[in-house]
């Protein structure tokens, strides 16, 4: 079995979904830090049979985490120091999100006016539902993640 | 800075003092035709609307302002590919306030985002029409002297007519008004409206027959039945007459139930009615200029 060693301090991300973890590299920008990033794939988890752990050392204020409460809310946050973990962050559906989502509706200005920003905003976080800023087109996120 | 992007900017309060600064406009003009003197209101139309347009260049005019603007897409920086965003800038250095139309939906919230002078929505596409809709609640206050208190039947293109969407999101603000929707199945109001009147505890009815409900309402708010709303010209031409409001039915009605369309109006209200002194959507236009100027004055922060 793969062993990756502890981090002194920063985050560990765990129980990702299996397959997610590279989704969540790129939304959390983690290509853009110049620090030791782990990313574990499918590894044997009790809880979800196989799941993924990112590990990133880090000042653990580096990272907006509102976006990992948006992917998946039952990942679990482990903030290390020293080697150990001190505190497990709970995860909220962020109020606004930007550029993670796209305006799907043809009516919307995004749909021509190409620098503008995706914006989302949470209108009802029980229905887990965001509408655009712009338009207020209703995304949702069950229903999405429903298809 | 304040903008009207929405008819739901305003609290109830806010119309009030809105609708009282436009009943005391109508009823002394002079007293507000030199308010706005050296003040500039910028028409941005991206799309052609002749009657808001011309209702609000007429509301700066009686205002002693003067106006500014283009009145198609194709006669803007538009064409040459500038963005709404730019656009506003630019016009900020022009102009006092703003009131734009634009077929894209969230681009007076764009140009409001990029703008040091007052915005005004004038339509963005399917989403919002404010200004429609003060003019709807301008014309009942003046007419029926209240809001609230009555039977409101809508009536027509009820899934697609923004007009009617904001209005009862507007009314369902006022105390014991019962909603009575009258379409064809076809065209029933949104679930989301249905949803929010159960969650509210708000009386209605859908219902199919206008004869059937005309007697017991207050109000009857017409609608068109728009061609350009349709993917499938069958299914327009089978629509467009569905309902048409004509002497015979208008007998049917109390004898103070208000007649109320956003206009332009085709089939659906015979030119008989045009003389009924219930008709008023004639009248509806001319308190459309009132509020517009009451709008501009609380805007510009002159009033």
């Amino acid at each position: 079995m793969l062993n990756v060693g502890k981090i002194e301090e920063g985050l560990v991300l765990d129980h990702i979904k299996a397959g997610k973890s590279m989704e969540i590299y790129r939304y959390l920008q983690l290509d853009k830090l110049d620090c030791t990033v782990a990313i574990i794939k499918n590894a044997r988890s009790n809880k979800m049979e196989k799941k993924d752990i990112i590990k990133v050392e880090c000042d653990i204020d580096t990272l907006n985490l509102d976006i990992l409460g948006y992917i998946d809310h039952n990942i679990t946050v482990n903030v290390i120091q020293k080697g150990e973990i001190v505190e497990k962050k709970a995860l909220h559906l962020p109020k606004e999100i930007k550029n993670v989502i796209h305006c799907h509706n043809p009516r919307c200005i995004t749909s021509i006016e190409q620098e503008l920003p995706h914006i989302f905003v949470l209108a009802d976080a029980a229905k887990e539902v965001y509408r655009c800023k712009y338009c207020e087109e209703k995304y949702s996120k069950k229903a999405s993640r429903d298809k | 800075m304040n903008h009207l992007l929405s008819p739901l900017d305003f609290s109830t309060e806010e119309l009030d003092e809105l609708f009282d600064l436009a009943d005391d406009i109508e009823r002394n003009p002079e007293k507000y035709a030199h308010v706005c003197a050296g003040k500039k209101l910028a028409t941005c139309f991206y799309e052609p609307s002749t009657r808001t347009r011309l209702s609000f260049e007429t509301a700066m005019l009686n205002l002693g302002g003067s106006v500014i603007g283009f009145s198609d897409a194709a006669s803007s920086s538009a064409s040459k590919g500038e963005s709404v965003a730019d656009t506003t800038r630019v016009i900020c250095c022009f102009a006092d306030i703003c009131a734009m139309r634009h077929p894209k939906e969230g681009a007076a919230f764009v140009a409001a985002s990029n703008s040091s002078i007052p915005i005004i929505n004038a339509g963005d596409g399917g989403h919002q029409h404010p200004t429609q809709t003060l003019t709807d609640l301008m014309t009942i206050h003046a007419l029926k002297g209240r809001l609230g208190n009555f039977t409101v039947g809508l009536c027509g293109d009820l899934k697609f007519g923004r007009t009617v969407h904001s209005l009862i999101h507007a009314l369902v603000r006022y105390e014991n008004v019962t909603f009575k929707f009258i379409s064809p199945e076809e065209l029933r109001v949104p679930d989301y409206i249905i949803e929010m009147l159960r969650e509210k505890e708000i009386p209605y009815e859908e219902v199919i027959s206008l004869e059937s409900c005309i007697p017991e309402l207050d109000l009857l708010y017409m609608t068109r039945v728009q061609r350009e709303r349709f993917f499938n010209e069958e299914d327009y031409v089978r629509l467009k007459d569905f309902y048409i409001l004509d002497k015979a039915k208008m007998n049917l009605a109390k004898q103070d139930c208000l007649v109320l369309h956003p206009l332009p109006r085709v089939n659906e209200i015979s030119v008989e009615v045009d003389d009924d002194e219930r008709a008023v959507y004639f009248k509806q236009v001319q308190y459309g200029v009132y509020v517009r100027m009451a709008l501009i004055l609380k805007l510009l922060e002159l009033a």
